[in-house]
């Protein structure tokens, strides 16, 4: 393991945190989107766009570059604000979001620039992220495919046709991200379907499993790394995480899995305690 | 009639091959009914460009929809049921709003499945399929035409779905093939056919039997459905007294109502639409099927015979 510099640690902080500030401003903004699993999978898209995945944001399309699927695909705020962060396009298309005017979907869409896949509709990400993997395979290409999954997502069964795939296919240059942050639209995930044990179930089903703390951007970059080591099978890192992590009102409940902050005030706690936690970093 | 029937089938697997040979960029999955379909022809000859992911028609899908992303041209294919009604979502999702370059090629399309019975015969995928935004949709007539389509749409970018059956068909033309543009099969003053498929055969052998009768039918072979050929549609109605449509599928959100859509909008005049009436279909031999539902050339005759009397009046 490469240990990350001191800076590096900061850095990923401090963009993590600035993904959360986005989300909040522009779900707020839009007055609609799904903040709770935005939140959740901040710090790991903040590893992903600022330290792990060669992507090239003057040549979005570049042939070479490693692939990134938000399977997730209502975590689309979070996903946004990484790519506007690192260079996609211009930082005050954010606040569109939503919007007739603008490019930024509701959900990912390849109208985005630095999308490589569309989705929303929950399950099929991990399909495409396949197909990625196997024509890198075929054309001899180094890049590799990551993809976020969410929990309550994994209760697809699209999911695990292609789970049952990728190991079939050996697809050591596929890395799924699970982000278990324990609750769905609805409810507490194990309320709705028993997912648990969950790293026993993606063992099973032929994938290297590891299992870290989501929130932690040295764990998540390690993991990274650990998966690279791994030859003739996928990997999945089960991303233990906090729904709606960095809004204390927004923790642990469904309330805010699909709805902006209800109120200026709440608005305004929500940005205090991000600038809070900034300046702990 | 003295005509030469080919497997369709046969014909996609053979052009799968000829296009394999020609371009790197095709890849081509299935879902476990390779041998049906006749992508193991493909497979077998270029293994490392063949992906049969099991019975996985929503993640074949899916990866296709990758597959296309990082530049392939991709064929899927299963059976008709499966390929567009299990995997609906996917395709919409995955292939339809991206615009990705997947070809769903589809056998085994309509009542003449046959034996299998009615959870085989799909009867409402070209209406699940035109009805999605850049879809196009095409349902060969024969085997030439089968040869040309496929070779159509892996030179064209983006999502097509092509629907063929599952029995040998008779080759009623020599392949020539315009996409968008419906085709007069055989001339007539009195009546118009608008047929798809396996059904434009028996609508010109239906025309001879209404020749009998002194009704002189015009036949059209409209093998691109969406988007349809409305010139041909507008003219038949000037022409003809009335138009029928017929087609292996419902009669609604079919062959028919994509007719009806445009003479309703551009040249309203008396028709109906002849295919399934709404109903599963049964087990039984393909042939066997298409007389019990009036779809051979006998029961077609009569439904336009019967029609055209209302017409005429």
């Amino acid at each position: 393991m490469g240990t990350l510099p001191d800076e590096k640690i900061r850095e990923l902080k401090l963009k993590a945190n600035e993904i959360r500030t986005w989300v909040i401003k522009m779900v707020y903004a839009a007055q609609s989107g799904h903040p709770g699993g935005a939140l959740s999978a901040a710090d790991i898209l903040s590893v992903l766009y600022f330290h792990e995945m060669r992507v090239d944001p003057h040549n979005p399309e570049w042939d070479d570059r490693d692939r990134f699927v938000l399977s997730k695909g209502h975590a689309s705020p979070a996903y946004y604000a990484a790519l506007a962060m690192r260079g996609f396009f211009p930082i005050e298309e954010l606040m569109k979001f939503r919007k007739l005017e603008s490019f930024l979907q509701g959900h990912p869409s390849l109208m985005v620039p630095g999308v490589d896949m569309c989705t929303g509709s929950l399950g099929q990400g991990l399909s495409a992220a396949i197909g990625m993997a196997l024509a890198g395979k075929m054309d001899g290409k180094g890049y590799r495919v990551y993809t976020i999954l969410g929990d309550g997502e994994i209760e697809e069964g699209n999911i695990w046709e292609a789970a049952m795939t990728a190991a079939t296919r050996k697809l050591d240059n596929l890395i799924a991200i699970v982000d278990r942050n324990m609750i769905q639209l609805d409810d507490f995930t194990d309320k709705m379907v028993a997912l648990d044990p969950l790293e026993k179930k993606w063992n099973g089903f032929g994938w290297n499993v590891l299992s870290i703390n989501g929130h932690d951007v040295v764990q998540i970059a390690h993991a990274l790394d650990e998966a690279k080591k791994v030859k003739g099978m996928p990997t999945v890192i089960i991303a233990h995480t906090v729904k709606g992590k960095g809004v204390s009102y927004m923790e642990n409940t469904a309330k805010y899995h699909g709805k902006p902050p209800q109120s200026e005030e709440e608005y305004m706690q929500a940005l205090k305690e991000l600038e809070e936690e900034r300046r702990g970093i | 009639m003295n005509w030469e029937y080919e497997s369709p089938r046969k014909a996609y697997g053979n052009t799968l091959i000829e296009l394999g040979r020609e371009r790197e960029d095709i890849v081509v999955m299935d879902a476990d009914l390779s041998t049906s379909t006749k992508t193991a022809m493909f497979g077998k000859e270029f293994p490392d460009r063949f992906f049969n992911v099991g019975l996985q028609e929503q993640n074949m899908m899916g990866i296709a929809a990758g597959l296309a992303r990082s530049g392939k041209t991709v064929f899927a294919s299963s059976f008709a049921v499966f390929a567009t009604g299990r995997a609906y979502d996917q395709i919409r999702q995955s292939i339809a709003y991206p615009r990705l370059n997947v070809k769903i090629v589809a056998t085994h399309g309509g009542v003449t499945v046959g034996e299998d019975g009615a959870s085989h015969q799909m009867i409402e995928d070209v209406g699940l399929m035109t009805g999605l935004p850049n879809m196009r949709v095409i349902v060969p007539v024969d085997s030439n035409e089968v040869r040309s389509v496929i070779r159509f749409v892996a030179s064209e970018d983006g999502p097509f779905y092509v629907r063929l059956t599952r029995t040998a068909l008779p080759n009623l033309t020599d392949g020539e093939f315009e996409f968008g543009k419906g085709r007069v099969m055989r001339d007539g003053s009195d009546i118009t056919i608008i047929a798809m498929g396996i059904e434009v055969s028996y609508s010109l052998l239906a025309a001879e039997l209404l020749k009998k009768e002194g009704i002189d039918a015009r036949v059209i072979n409209m093998s691109t459905v969406k988007p349809i050929d409305r010139d041909i549609i507008i003219k038949a109605a000037r022409e003809t007294a009335g138009i029928i449509t017929v087609e292996d599928h419902n009669i609604y959100n079919g062959l028919g109502s994509r007719v009806a859509e445009v003479l309703a909008e551009h040249q309203p005049a008396r028709m109906r639409r002849h295919g399934m009436h709404d109903e599963f279909g049964r087990s039984g031999r393909w042939d066997i099927l298409l007389e019990h539902y009036g779809l051979d050339d006998k029961g077609i005759a009569k439904v336009v015979s019967g029609f055209y009397k209302e017409v005429s009046k």
